[in-house]
């Protein structure tokens, strides 16, 4: 039955090199390419588009790190004692309360999206009481449009992938380890450094990486949230595709974009010593 | 040092809480756990109470006083209705390809040793650690490829251009395949290979061990797998915007109508998704179905 893997295998594989690998090589050969879409585009090496995608664009490519970096940090800090707290502390409200945490999944991204606009919105539920009711607000103070709602949007949008992974470590420590390293006059922090936090730590590669990939690229909350100024290079890359089909050079963002971040979690799996990438 | 070091007495650590890492144990944590809780779901609340909101205008972003009219009316704008439909065959169709499809990988992958392992493992994350904007954008630039020459020649027009349903699923059953391939590994990965080695020593052959003792113990794996696939279908709005063309799914009907309006319809479907999909978790783990280790008798 030596053919037996290779059958199994053939229909999902070929489903992936043709709608993933092929269409990726085609985006890298169309950011070479000139032409228009009237006259077709000719693969002509020019490397005109890399140019023009990195003079034209730094500010949206430096919001999307920007963005993308905070909201990954705040995940962390927020989900890191989350996720601390369900994994010891949960005991039988362990399922409950990661239930409660992929919660948000079960609506729409887009409508999650939304109904952070309508709760930050100038006369919503939550401004319109402090500046009315309560009179601690100026009138014109004004969360929406502004970076602090498009990195609050993402933070709020990629918790949980922070959140599941870090539990999901957590939770294959053996106390006895810790008991361990108290037994041997370790105080509690540095039984935390020393142990709980080293063994954590193919968690907090996940989750990071699983906040950051998606961050980076984001449009929706910089669409919604955010004003002109706070564009990410997601938005770039989708009005060049939809809007302006200008092939080429969005081709070319979206390379740079995808080369970017294999090279950053390549340079994060070294530096935390991680190689656990396919678990 | 010797080796009859005193340990402290056990009763040290039933002490009251003074230092600053118990109180922060005992007190921080829980409240910063209940504390990111709500923040978590507070926009899942604030969709369900504006889903009753008698709002003014076309945006339904002020709240007005309550009422059921939306409720009473929960589908009626225009392309909505076709846009869940849409949905709905979408997730149906790219669920049940992409978990045969991926089962069938999960199977190969954890149940036999062959050369090439590492590159197929390699070819089934990538998708997964890919941003969707780069996923949608390169199956852009295929489909409008396969317009243009040269590939107008050899691929037929209507396949892959223009963009429709075709390349929604197409779109679909690719992201998908990973993640129900991890989901079923990950349970046939703790799967005793004796059980068919009985079955066939029993004068079973392949596809009646298939049948009868493989798929049993894979099943919980593959429902947990394709309810992953549904739901990341049916959600998903990055990817579909770029293939879409002009057929809508629910979040694209949502991207392009929130421009002009926010009818209280957005907030009554996604309450109606929210309690949908709450009612079959809870349901399904009433039942015992999912989690239990083997099932096989």
């Amino acid at each position: 039955m030596a053919a037996a893997p290779f059958l199994l295998l053939a229909p999902g594989t070929l489903w992936l090199l043709i709608f993933f690998v092929w269409p990726t090589l085609q985006m890298l050969l169309m950011s070479v390419s000139t032409g228009s879409l009237d006259d077709g585009y000719q693969v002509t090496g020019s490397l005109d588009a890399y140019g023009t995608a990195i003079s034209r664009f730094p500010k949206q490519f430096g919001n999307s790190l920007l963005y993308g970096g905070a909201a990954t940090v705040l995940d962390f800090l927020i989900g890191f004692p989350v996720a601390y707290t369900v994994a010891f502390r949960g005991g039988r409200y362990k399922n409950l309360l990661l239930f409660l945490v992929i919660a948000p999944f079960f609506t729409s991204f887009l409508i999650r999206t939304i109904s952070w606009k309508t709760l930050l919105g100038d006369e919503g539920p939550l401004l319109g009481f402090l500046k009315h009711s309560l009179g601690v607000l100026p009138a014109e103070f004004t969360v929406t449009g502004t970076s602090f709602a498009v990195v609050a949007g993402i933070t709020y949008n990629f918790l949980p992938f922070m959140i599941l992974p870090l539990y999901v470590a957590l939770e294959k420590i053996d106390p006895a380890l810790i008991e361990a390293a108290n037994d041997l006059y370790a105080s509690r922090w540095q039984a935390f450094r020393r142990v709980t936090f080293p063994l954590a730590l193919p968690g907090v590669f996940a989750g990071s990486i699983l906040t950051f990939i998606p961050a980076l690229g984001d449009y929706v909350n910089a669409t919604l949230l955010g004003n002109p100024q706070t564009q990410m290079i997601g938005n770039v890359i989708l009005s060049r595709y939809l809007t302006l089909n200008d092939y080429p050079l969005a081709a070319a963002l979206s390379f740079i974009l995808m080369a970017g971040i294999i090279v950053a979690v390549t340079i994060y799996a070294r530096f935390l010593g991680t190689e656990q990438l396919t678990g | 040092m010797t080796a009859t070091v005193a340990r402290p007495p056990r009763m040290a650590r039933t002490r009251p809480p003074r230092s600053v890492g118990r109180l922060i144990s005992r007190w921080a944590l829980p409240v910063l756990t209940a504390l990111a809780i709500g923040y978590l779901l507070i926009p899942v609340m604030v969709m369900i109470v504006f889903s009753f909101n008698d709002y003014q205008g076309k945006f339904n972003f002020i709240w007005n006083g309550f009422t059921i009219d939306g409720w009473l009316h929960p589908f009626e704008w225009p392309g909505l209705p076709g846009s869940i439909t849409n949905s709905l065959l979408i997730a149906f169709v790219s669920t049940a390809v992409s978990t045969v499809l991926g089962t069938l990988m999960g199977l190969a992958l954890t149940r036999y040793d062959f050369r090439g392992r590492g590159p197929m493992n390699a070819l089934i994350f990538l998708p997964m650690a890919t941003p969707e904007i780069v996923m949608g954008s390169s199956l852009l630039t295929l489909f409008i490829g396969s317009a243009l020459p040269p590939l107008n020649g050899v691929i037929p027009r209507g396949t892959f251009y223009p963009l429709g349903l075709q390349t929604i699923l197409i779109a679909h059953i690719m992201f998908n395949i990973s993640y129900v391939v991890v989901t079923v590994k990950a349970r046939v990965a703790g799967f005793d290979r004796h059980l068919e080695e009985a079955a066939m020593d029993l004068g079973a052959d392949e596809w009646t061990t298939f049948r009868k003792v493989t798929l049993p113990l894979i099943l919980p794996g593959v429902i947990a797998a394709a309810l992953l696939a549904f739901s990341l279908s049916i959600d998903d709005f990055v990817i579909t915007n770029f293939v879409s063309g002009t057929t809508n799914t629910f979040p694209i009907w949502v991207w392009g109508i929130i421009k002009n309006a926010l009818p209280v319809q957005i907030n009554i479907v996604g309450t109606i998704i929210f309690v949908l999909a709450v009612g079959g978790v809870a349901l399904s783990t009433l039942r015992g179905g999912g989690a239990a280790p083997t099932r096989i008798r």
